[in-house]
């Protein structure tokens, strides 16, 4: 069996994408822009795929976005589904080789971390999803990158604040690599 | 969990298709009306959609929360393009007839008017299906049919396991929140945006924590049962497909063959009655 795709990340992606929702959908803060909200799942999300890597991190944000979206019952938003796709798979690609399974999480790692979560913020909310917004519903372009610019920013703050705190907590509750030295 | 998802099981033709099938129909019916700007088809597919929901004996009361939201939803989202950009109309349909002037930029034209018809319509025609999607199909029979229709089963196993476990974490989540209440951590609005963001996070590690648990525990039950070990696996709400299976498939099929060549005739997506 491939060893990317293991048990272990099948259920990872299942409960991210449990925590994606249950953040997405009952922990909203409104933000001026209509449509938009301020939601702490990013942050979630940049840590799931730092933690199992590219693939969980792209399924963990379409999983879960596309539950959010048939729950509220406003339909399924492709372009913005993708999104979250493309961030987790971005953000696991940028932090896959951290050790934060080894309970490394230190300044650099922050400084990695968040450097590597706004750029990946950019590109999914001012690019991938205006982009494929014009492409399915030829809205004005004015209006798709007033609302990237709102969400991406918003949640660039709520990664830099909720991943970055979770990455460090999960970091410091696992044991260090070679903390544990053989008795004679 | 069915509340949350709003599946609402009752006798009929659309509720005995299987899930896979409706779930097809959802996916062509929606690209469909993602293609399209024709008016003439988008105002057929809203009327189509709202006489599936009498024949799936979905009332309106029984989705009024979700149409509400979507209601909202839609004007809000009419405003904003109105409010950027006010001549997206006079650049779509390339004419230009004023009705009358607001102020300054916002001039109102026939174009923009129809545009703004075209975006109501496109809503009414994507969304009543995907109320319609979720409020017949058993969320445990969804990943069977995800499975049915070429995802790989891991991935299936995935979205199932999402399903099962957003009840837990949510009642987790609810639990946790409480008591770091109790304990003195402000999420209202009294409390500045920085503030309230750093108290998510303190409920949010306790449940993380004990999600990475979970996860741990799950998988190791899942590898013991050799889960992952064959190329294939069966599923115990996968049904058959019968001829109305079919039938329904072969008729959203036909409807984004049909919207696809009337795009490549017409030579746009948008039908332009200005010109």
């Amino acid at each position: 069996m491939n060893k990317k795709f293991s048990v272990k990340t099948i259920v990872a992606i299942g409960i991210g994408a449990a925590l994606f929702f249950v953040c997405g959908r009952f922990v909203v803060i409104p933000s001026p822009v209509p449509n938009t909200n301020i939601s702490i799942q990013y942050g979630v999300l940049g840590f799931m795929a730092a933690v199992f890597g590219p693939i969980a991190g792209l399924l963990t944000g379409l999983i879960g976005h596309t539950l959010i979206d048939l729950s509220w019952g406003w339909g399924v938003w492709w372009s913005w589904v993708i999104a979250s796709g493309v961030f987790g798979l971005l953000m696991g690609l940028a932090c896959w080789k951290f050790p934060i399974s080894d309970g490394i999480f230190g300044g650099k790692q922050v400084a990695q971390f968040n450097i590597a979560q706004v750029i990946c913020h950019v590109i999914c909310w001012g690019v991938v999803a205006p982009v494929l917004d014009i492409l399915i519903y030829s809205e004005p372009i004015e209006k798709l990158f007033a609302q990237g610019l709102m969400s991406g920013v918003a949640n660039a703050v709520t990664t830099a604040i909720v991943g970055t705190l979770l990455c460090v907590a999960y970091a410091a509750a696992k044991p260090k690599k070679g903390s544990l030295t053989k008795e004679d | 969990m069915t509340n949350l998802f709003n599946y609402i099981d009752r006798p009929s033709p659309i509720h005995r298709l299987t899930g896979a099938t409706k779930l097809v129909c959802l996916l062509l019916w929606s690209f469909a009306s993602m293609v399209t700007y024709d008016t003439r088809i988008l105002i057929f597919m809203p009327v189509v959609s709202f006489a599936l929901f009498s024949v799936s004996k979905i009332r309106l009361k029984d989705v009024s929360f979700m149409l509400w939201a979507t209601v909202v939803f839609m004007v809000l989202n009419n405003v904003m393009v109105f409010v950027f950009s006010p001549q997206h109309g006079v650049s779509l349909y390339g004419s230009r007839t004023v009705l009358f002037t607001i102020a300054g930029p916002y001039v109102v034209t026939a174009e923009q008017l129809f545009y703004h018809l075209n975006l109501v319509l496109k809503y009414l025609a994507a969304i009543p299906m995907v109320l319609l999607f979720v409020c017949t199909t058993n969320p445990s029979e969804f990943a069977a049919s995800l499975n049915r229709i070429g995802v790989s089963y891991k991935i299936s196993y995935s979205v199932a396991l999402a399903l099962r476990y957003i009840p837990d974490i949510q009642r987790e989540y609810h639990d946790i929140s409480q008591s770091q209440q109790a304990r003195g951590i402000e999420m209202s609005k009294k409390e500045s945006l920085v503030k309230r963001l750093k108290s998510a996070s303190a409920i949010l590690i306790p449940l993380i924590m004990s999600s990475m648990d979970r996860i741990e525990v799950i998988s190791n039950a899942m590898e013991l049962r050799g889960f992952g070990k064959n190329k294939k696996r069966t599923w115990y709400m996968a049904r058959p497909f019968a001829k109305t299976d079919i039938a329904a498939m072969a008729v959203c099929a036909l409807l984004l063959v049909a919207v696809i060549c009337d795009a490549i005739v017409m030579g746009s997506r948008f039908y332009n009655p200005f010109v």
